[in-house]
């Protein structure tokens, strides 16, 4: 039976008598590029803020890696990595400090610091900029080496949040292309995005709706489901159905 | 007239100008027209509209909006124009409609007189309009600064990238609210980075490290795609990409949704790829159209060869 890195069920959080998150149960597998889709407002960010560890749910549970969110939220963190558009990486450092400054807050030795950052250096080209401060890097090689980053301690899952948002469609290619790297080597990736096309590159997308979770299968059988011909279809017929306005 | 001219603009940043966010740009957008500026963060989008509005200097070049330079007549244009900053730039703390009033006011106008123009939009947030600006969802803040850019009635509006971070169902209502605003005659420029946005806009201009690629019609653009693309499908599309980059057919192959696209050599035909030998079960081939984001990967790549 294959591995499960994330269960949830029923979980649920309530801010006073707004549900954010309402009764959601799911699971993804070891190496699955997960997509977590849904509108503004729809609840994503909460739940998934619940998963890394950085909220307590009101009600149902849920595990990360092994580790139940409620009594092992510390171990979460130190066992997932995390990158969003917003923060990710330290502008005013070099592009070799922030992998140490990551390296060091994750507990790894030296050695293991050293060997990682030459590798992810010759990996991305960016040799020649190791000493360079991040904040001078075009937004595409920061949004590469935020990845890289955010895997530099090799956890067993990785949370991206809007990823590729305002990037160039070249750039944003390869960014896809690391991410399916990294879930071959059997990284999995929960992912949220509001392109659909990079919907389409995921093995299994979620859809929420006001809280809840109202679709989740494989791209084809989503758009089979809906008869839509695209995954913008599928996510326009849902998303509209959301009665409560944004968060 | 022209509603806005851009001529040879070049704008640099940084003590050396080691920075060029706009190099040696010119077009011009007419009267009622809906005008996109197509590009990714860091082309230059921010600078160019920061430009026009007359809230920045340019190195050396030219531009005129409704007429009026934008050096020597800035405060005429500043009385003509609405802006709509891609950052939330309202009062948190003044209520709704104290923040309309606001702006009508330092407009020397009022709310009732141009009622009529933001009507469609400001209905929908009425409902709260004694709620401070700050409280505001995401999608009610993005109205609520859309009605303050139009309370003046400007003869053209500036919208900075106002559908970053917007899920799909928002930005498809948003557009919506363009049209109907294009229909009262005002003009629009507005940037986005999402390639899909352009099929929306009359013309559109695409941008990328400070220079325009491009500036057409969206059709005219897709039209001017010089070689032959195709979308192609199998059971396992790592491995189709992988194979079709070594293909002596391909100019350009990349992930495009559900899909590989491929672009053809010139001189090739689908049929040199149906012929292929290879191993993959299930291969779809499907002559297609290119879209805008295949131009502007397309661009991209001879700009930078």
């Amino acid at each position: 039976m294959p591995e499960k890195v994330i269960t949830a069920d029923k979980l649920t959080k309530r801010f006073g008598d707004f549900t954010a998150v309402d009764q959601i149960s799911f699971e993804v597998e070891k190496g699955e590029i997960f997509g977590f889709l849904g509108a503004n407002g729809a609840g994503k960010t909460t739940a998934m803020r619940m998963l890394c560890g950085l909220s307590m749910p009101t009600s149902g549970a849920a595990t990360v890696a092994g580790f139940d969110v409620y009594r092992d939220n510390e171990k979460i963190k130190r066992n997932i990595g995390y990158m969003s558009q917003k923060f990710s990486l330290y502008d005013d450092l070099t592009v070799k400090e922030n992998m140490q400054f990551y390296g060091g807050i994750y507990g790894k030795s030296d050695a293991f610091i050293k060997n990682k950052t030459a590798y992810i250096l010759d990996e991305l080209h960016l040799e020649k900029e190791a000493h360079v401060l991040v904040r001078s890097l075009p937004l595409g090689w920061k949004q590469k080496l935020a990845f890289s980053v955010a895997v530099f301690h090799e956890p067993g899952i990785v949370f991206l949040d809007e990823p590729t948002g305002g990037v160039d469609p070249v750039t944003r290619r390869e960014f896809w292309n690391m991410i399916y790297q990294a879930s071959d080597s059997g990284i999995t990736v929960f992912v949220t995005t509001h392109y659909m096309d990079e919907a389409e590159y995921c093995n299994r997308v979620s859809i929420m709706v006001d809280g809840r979770i109202e679709a989740l299968d494989t791209p084809g059988a989503l758009k089979q489901q809906h008869e839509a011909r695209s995954m913008d279809e599928v996510f326009l017929k849902l998303a509209r159905k959301a009665k409560r306005g944004e968060g | 007239m022209k509603a806005v001219t851009v001529d040879h603009i070049v704008k640099t940043y940084g003590k050396k100008k080691a920075v060029v966010a706009l190099n040696d740009v010119s077009f011009s957008v007419e009267p009622g027209e809906l005008f996109g500026i197509i590009g990714p963060d860091g082309a230059g989008k921010t600078s160019l509209f920061r430009l026009l509005t007359t809230l920045l200097l340019a190195d050396s070049g030219s531009a005129t909006v409704d007429g009026f330079d934008v050096v020597k007549d800035y405060k005429a244009i500043r009385n003509r124009v609405g802006y709509m900053p891609g950052r939330f730039s309202l009062y948190p703390d003044l209520s709704v409609e104290e923040n309309l009033n606001f702006f009508a006011t330092i407009f020397n106008t009022s709310i009732e007189k141009n009622y009529e123009l933001i009507r469609e939009i400001y209905v929908q947030i009425e409902p709260f309009r004694k709620r401070k600006a700050g409280k505001l969802s995401g999608g009610m803040k993005q109205k609520l600064a859309l009605c303050c850019a139009l309370i003046h009635r400007p003869s053209v509006l500036f919208l900075d990238e106002p559908t970053t971070g917007v899920d799909a169902v928002s930005r498809k209502e948003f557009w919506e609210m363009l049209k109907g605003l294009k229909e009262q005659g005002i003009t629009i420029l507005v940037s986005t980075p999402y390639m899909d946005e352009a099929g929306l806009c009359d013309r559109v201009a695409l941008i990328q490290n400070g220079r325009l690629l491009s500036v057409d019609t969206p059709s005219a653009i897709t039209a001017g795609f010089a070689n032959p693309i195709l979308a192609v499908k199998a059971n396992r599309m790592l491995y189709l990409l992988n194979r079709l980059k070594e293909a002596d057919f391909t100019q350009d192959v990349y992930p495009f949704g559900e899909y590989h696209h491929l672009v053809l050599k010139k001189g090739k035909r689908p049929e040199d790829v149906q012929h292929w030998q290879n191993d993959q079960e299930h291969l779809m081939i499907e002559p297609i159209k290119p879209d805008i984001e295949d131009c502007f990967i397309a661009l991209m790549k001879e700009s930078h060869a």
